[in-house]
């Protein structure tokens, strides 16, 4: 294909993931405002209020960009994973495959896809957040950068959870018993300040404790773990995991016989 | 001389379980041909194609498609097959349209060229008005049209019928034909076919292979295979019950029903001798017809002199030769 081809079946597969999850918005776009708009209320207001200062913010402010982040993770995780195994099942995933369309641009078009899905609800659970609180954004190259990347490391992550899908329970799996877990104990709630120095070193294992630090550090300036370093890692896991999920892809595992 | 629309050289597939599901196959379809590829489940059919358009992963061999070998460039190769599967592999949740426009899409065709192909293939297809309405909407046979307006998108030079007209009704089967053969006669289009109704072999194509156990038991054309076959059975349907069968002199005669006769004629005898012999009995015969499709006659005496060959000794797998995902439920 040429690059102009290939801008075009790129482009078509963004369009169509795109096409997917705002037509059904009320089980991929609503429900993370909802839930996301709970915690700001249960979390932030009524708790926070007696929780005081964390790390010289209100709880609130806090939070908030850690909730942000969480949902960018989940939904870019789970649009993936969810599209690519549906277009598994229903094996209109051997559309993709008789076409003369590379590997790399079925991938990077999911992937985009997540990204889309994830970035949108992360922007909506931003516009909920300003009815609780002034958000403010120290560093906001950075505070996009980390954000974009992130989406981008957990839509290539569901595409590879999808990949080795064999039934729908296997795309639940991982963001239950995984990411739910990591996100939770990643610094969305507390510093890792707070913790007894062995936790604080288990802690640091954890990929999402960067990403929601950084996140955090581009809107309110304070990080519990190093900027640059955790800008790198992420760089180096996005890479390693695309060069995975391409691979898997050009062997056809999964998807041919 | 024209590289042929499809070349086969060696093909084996060997599945993880060890299904031998293809033995070192060698096949040729010109360019501009109907070709029939006919063989009992399990034969080695759908993989075949499988390997053709990329589904499958081949064991050893070489395809190549319009003089293009697909190990050397396999994207070039595409561009030329356009396939229609056995099973409904589109998103049953998407507009019918937009399923036609991404797949011109993957292609590479922009959407301002994609737009009058489609309004041209869903009209020629009866599903213009339909094209608004969620793919899940439509009916069996009209699912099978949309397969074909979609695989027909890119322009494609070959075009892969893995049993189009499965579970259609008369009617609409009729129309496709009339469709394949348009698209054939009109345009060039290699069309290759496979299909369990003989009959749709015997009146679209003009080549065939038979293929079993996976290896090719037949390769011909449909005129010199049905040349091959020795004897017809007709069906001869009585103006009374016979309360006896009658006896014809070098011809073999059942009496399946009371008003009706079984003759089998064998190649060299004269129908004129049953009528004959059947007048002087004061036997009156209303009508006549071929007790089954003759190319089915010929098949089934190939594919049973093969299974007898091989003592059916290997494991059978099943109908599309697809493991299903167990447990799976549809979400979209």
């Amino acid at each position: 294909m040429n690059p102009l081809q290939i801008a075009v079946a790129l482009w078509t597969l963004v369009g169509k993931e795109i096409r997917r999850f705002t037509r059904i918005w009320p089980q991929t776009l609503l429900p993370p405002s909802i839930t996301m708009t709970m915690y700001f209320i249960i979390f932030g207001s009524l708790i926070g209020s007696r929780i005081g200062e964390m790390s010289g913010f209100n709880y609130m402010d806090y939070i908030v960009p850690g909730l942000i982040m969480m949902s960018v993770i989940t939904n870019s995780y789970s649009n993936v994973a969810s599209s690519f195994f549906s277009n598994k099942f229903q094996r209109s995933v051997e559309e993709m495959m008789v076409s003369p369309m590379p590997n790399w641009v079925i991938l990077s078009g999911f992937v985009i896809g997540g990204m889309a899905r994830g970035l949108g609800v992360g922007v909506i659970v931003t516009i909920v957040s300003l009815f609780f609180t002034r958000l403010p954004v120290e560093h906001a190259l950075l505070t996009l950068l980390v954000v974009v990347m992130t989406a981008t490391l957990f839509s290539i992550g569901g595409f590879i959870n999808a990949l080795v899908a064999n039934k729908f329970d296997d795309i639940s799996i991982v963001p239950i018993f995984v990411l739910t877990p990591l996100t939770y104990l990643g610094g969305v709630f507390y510093s890792i300040d707070m913790l007894p120095a062995f936790w604080q070193g288990v802690s640091m294992l954890n990929p999402i404790l960067y990403m929601v630090n950084v996140f955090r550090y581009g809107f309110l300036g304070v990080s519990d773990i190093p900027v640059v370093a955790a800008l790198a890692a992420i760089a180096a896991f996005i890479v390693v995991f695309f060069i995975v999920g391409l691979w898997m892809l050009e062997r056809g595992k999964g998807i041919r016989q | 001389m024209a590289e042929p629309a499809l070349s086969i050289r060696g093909l084996t597939k060997v599945y993880g379980n060890g299904f031998h599901a293809l033995k070192g196959i060698d096949l040729d379809v010109a360019e501009g041909d109907f070709f029939a590829l006919l063989g009992p489940n399990g034969a080695g059919k759908s993989t075949t194609l499988g390997i053709v358009c990329s589904l499958v992963q081949k064991t050893d061999g070489k395809v190549s498609v319009f003089g293009i070998d697909i190990d050397q460039d396999f994207a070039r190769a595409k561009y030329h097959i356009g396939v229609v599967p056995q099973e409904f592999n589109f998103n049953q949740f998407e507009k019918v349209e937009d399923i036609i426009h991404s797949q011109a899409g993957y292609y590479g065709m922009p959407l301002r060229e994609a737009r009058p192909r489609a309004e041209r293939l869903l009209k020629d297809l009866g599903l213009w008005d339909k094209r608004k309405g969620s793919a899940r909407m439509l009916s069996g046979g009209m699912k099978r049209r949309l397969m074909i307006a979609r695989a027909l998108m890119h322009r494609p030079k070959l075009l892969i019928l893995d049993e189009p007209t499965a579970g259609v009704d008369i009617e609409l089967r009729r129309s496709m034909w009339d469709y394949m053969r348009r698209i054939n006669r009109e345009e060039g289009t290699t069309i290759i076919l496979t299909t369990h109704y003989l009959e749709e072999a015997e009146s679209l194509c003009r080549n065939i292979a038979i293929i079993n156990h996976g290896e090719i038991v037949q390769n011909t054309s449909v005129r010199q295979l049905l040349a091959q076959l020795h004897a017809e059975t007709f069906l001869l349907d009585l103006s009374h019950p016979l309360e006896t069968v009658p006896t014809i002199d070098g011809f073999e005669v059942a009496q399946p029903e009371p008003s009706q006769l079984s003759v089998s004629v064998k190649r060299g005898q004269r129908l004129n001798d049953v009528f004959t012999a059947l007048s002087e009995q004061g036997v009156n015969v209303v009508s006549m017809r071929n007790r089954a499709n003759r190319l089915e006659e010929m098949f089934v005496s190939m594919v049973e002199d093969d299974n007898g060959d091989q003592q059916s000794s290997s494991v059978r797998i099943d109908d599309d030769e697809v493991e299903p995902v167990p447990g799976a439920e549809v979400r979209q």
